[in-house]
């Protein structure tokens, strides 16, 4: 099994807490027991693990660069949590825990606490865990829990930002975030992923499980907004109890690489999944996203909108699994995933995927690869508005699409900002092949 | 003000206009009128330079500068305007977004700051009344799940927040009932000013009862075959084309 992990494994051990040993020990024999993926193994065929074994053969730990990680964080009106490095950061986060949910880091936890953890903690990524599960099971180094109460209804988003600051040594972040929604709570939970420009080479392994029980309504987003060296595999698994809703929105900017997994449960009858995401490589950047419903229950929904604007060099992946299970009759399953290329030398691979084995049930889906409409372009240009102006313009609005859909206005608005930004700082990203 | 002589484009390879001459003067409405396929909609995309629409010969001056030498965008911001026949649909652009960047191009290219998007709003929504569109598609995604009256109004939204020096109107009549046609009437009429033209490319006769054109010309052939005043769009409405195109032939 690969040994570039043999340190970050040894030092979690050495300071995870006890209650805790045994998961992680098991996690670690999994680990051992696995094969690194290669181009052959089908969920990794379009994504090379190259650049992650060649940076992190001797990878450190994250010292905390609290002063100055050279980001400025977005200040949204939620209860944010801020890690640097890997390491908590109590300066820039809040200590006015809201009513009605109880935040607990791992390393804090009383005993009772630690009993809860334990009692959820894998429930939704099960004991059949992909290689990379493994190993935040086995190194996890920095967790946290976020427990919803039965029936609150959490207002203030609850904002967990983790920091990738500049250091000259690579290091590698194991985290895992755990939220439980009790019985007809509501709740939104922001997942950011942030990262300062410059030397940082950083390898971020995150799992989070969302546990959604009867009723039960979640606004989720991960954003994974960090620089183009920061690494990153992770992984969401939702699991859906009876008539639980899940919103579940994803951002990625490129980077070297970033591998993203979302796998929803569907295990309640009349539970629902609305699963929307943007992704904007450049340069030499991959992005990779694989996301799988799997419809075990029957009357269950989902709906998934992913887009991306791929330029230069870069490369996307997407990966679309609806899985139908036999006893879930009366599913309702949509997926679209449309692609803007700006570049000639830009790639996606797109694959819905379906296996149905239920028959009463209607499932739709749909995959482009395209360039900027002519005839768009033509119209806005007719009104006045420059090339570049109306490439701008027709861009944006291709993502806006699907941003629009996020319900949290402040983010809605500060991710339009940051879009606006970015594409006015970049004219690949808005190129129209000819 | 536009003088178009000897026009000869092609679309895909095949020849549409085939030696078309056409003077606009600043203050003049002209009724564009011909069978199907004579070209009359070809003439208004070659004139907004539509990708795909090549010219192969002759000339086309707008206010004293070579068409056809300019991007699009330049010559919209000259204040050539087209209204489009299909509105193109852009989902995820608001259309108050896409109003004020097309005002505040052409504003950029007489040396104006952008508009202030408080007055702007307040501007577009009046405007939204005079062409009897709900101001709530101001917010909707450009054309986006708009009807084809709602498309046609929002065209001549378009025109009259951006008052072109020359108004082209593509089948702009076409597919709407008769209290919208009236509600482009009334819009196009109270643009008609001695600094400004128009040029309608219409199939019917219907529209001309409600503007009133100076000229009137039959396209057929990709050339202009005859040309007079309002009394020949009558005489085409009595007699249909086929008349004229034996003539021609």
């Amino acid at each position: 099994m690969p040994d570039f992990m043999e340190q970050p494994l040894e030092r979690a051990a050495a300071i995870a807490p006890p209650w805790l040993q045994d998961y992680m020990r098991a996690g670690r024999v999994r680990w051992e027991a696995s094969s690194m993926p290669t181009r052959k193994t089908e969920q990794w065929r379009y994504t090379s693990l190259q650049s992650l074994q060649s940076a992190y053969a001797a990878a450190g730990d994250g010292a905390v660069v609290l002063a100055d990680a050279g980001i400025d964080l977005p200040r949204f009106d939620a209860y944010r949590m801020v890690f640097i490095n890997g390491h908590f950061s109590p300066a820039h986060s809040d200590s006015d825990v809201p009513a009605g949910v109880s935040i607990v880091r791992f390393a804090d936890a009383d005993a009772t606490q630690a009993e809860q953890i334990r009692r959820y903690l894998g429930t939704a990524v099960g004991s059949d865990q992909p290689l990379f599960t493994a190993l935040n099971d086995a190194a996890m180094a920095e967790g946290v829990f976020l427990d919803i109460e039965p029936r609150a209804r959490i207002e203030r988003p609850l904002h967990v930002v983790w920091v990738s600051g500049n250091q000259s040594e690579a290091f590698s972040i194991n985290q895992r975030l755990l939220v439980h929604c009790g019985e007809s709570s509501s709740a939104s939970v922001i997942e950011h992923f942030a990262g300062a420009r410059g030397e940082q080479q950083s390898f971020t392994n995150g799992v989070t499980e969302l546990l959604l029980e009867t009723d039960a309504s979640l606004n989720h987003y991960r954003l994974h907004l960090e620089e183009a060296d920061a690494l990153h595999i992770g992984r969401v698994h939702a699991r859906l109890d009876t008539r639980a809703t899940l919103n579940t929105f994803h951002m990625a900017l490129g980077s070297v690489l970033k591998r993203i997994d979302l796998v929803v449960d569907f295990i309640g009858q009349g539970s629902h999944c609305e699963a929307n995401g943007v992704y904007l490589p450049r340069g030499n950047e991959h992005v990779d996203y694989h996301t799988c419903m799997e419809h075990r229950a029957p009357s269950c929904t989902s709906s998934e909108t992913f887009r991306g604007i791929v330029g230069g060099e870069a490369t996307a992946v997407f990966n679309g699994r609806i899985h139908i299970h036999p006893d879930a009759q009366k599913t309702k399953a949509e997926l679209s995933n449309r692609n803007l290329l700006t570049s000639n030398r830009a790639e996606v691979n797109t694959k819905p995927e379906l296996e149905i084995y239920a028959d009463d049930v209607q499932c739709a889906h749909g995959a482009t690869v395209a360039q900027l409409d002519d005839m768009s372009l033509h119209y806005l240009r007719s009104r006045g508005l420059s090339r570049a102006d109306a490439q701008m313009m027709l861009s944006t609005g291709f993502i806006n699409e699907v941003i629009d859909s996020i319900q949290c206005e402040v983010l809605r608005d500060y991710l339009q900002a940051l879009l606006s930004q970015r594409f006015a700082q970049d004219p690949a990203m808005l190129g129209n092949v000819s | 003000m536009l003088k178009v002589e000897n026009l000869h484009a092609s679309v895909d390879g095949t020849d549409i206009l085939k030696g078309l001459n056409l003077t606009v003067n600043a203050g003049e409405v002209h009724a564009i009128m011909g069978p199907n396929g004579s070209g009359k909609s070809t003439l208004g995309h070659v004139l907004a330079g539509r990708p795909g629409y090549n010219v192969t010969a002759g000339t086309a001056t707008f206010l004293g500068q070579d068409l056809f030498a300019l991007e699009t965008e330049e010559r919209a911001r000259l204040g050539l305007f087209l209204a489009f026949q299909y509105p193109v649909e852009i989902p995820g652009v608001s259309n108050m977004e896409f109003l004020k960047a097309a005002v505040d191009a052409q504003r950029e290219q007489r040396g104006e700051k952008p508009i202030d998007a408080v007055s702007f709003m307040k501007t577009a929504r009046e405007t939204c009344k005079v062409v009897d569109l709900d101001p709530m598609f101001l917010k909707r995604g450009v054309n986006e799940g708009f009807s084809g009256g709602e498309k046609k109004r929002n065209e001549l939204l378009q025109m009259m927040l951006l008052q072109p020096t020359l108004g082209i109107l593509d089948e702009t009549d076409s597919g709407l009932d008769i209290d919208a046609l009236q509600v482009v009437a009334r819009g196009v009429n109270s643009m008609r000013s001695p600094d400004r033209a128009f040029v309608m490319v219409t199939h019917y006769q219907r529209l001309l009862d409600f503007i009133e054109p100076d000229f009137v010309h039959v396209l057929a052939g990709g050339r202009i075959v005859r040309s007079g005043d309002k009394a020949l769009a009558l005489e085409l409405e009595a007699r249909g084309y086929a008349w004229l195109e034996e003539e021609v032939a």
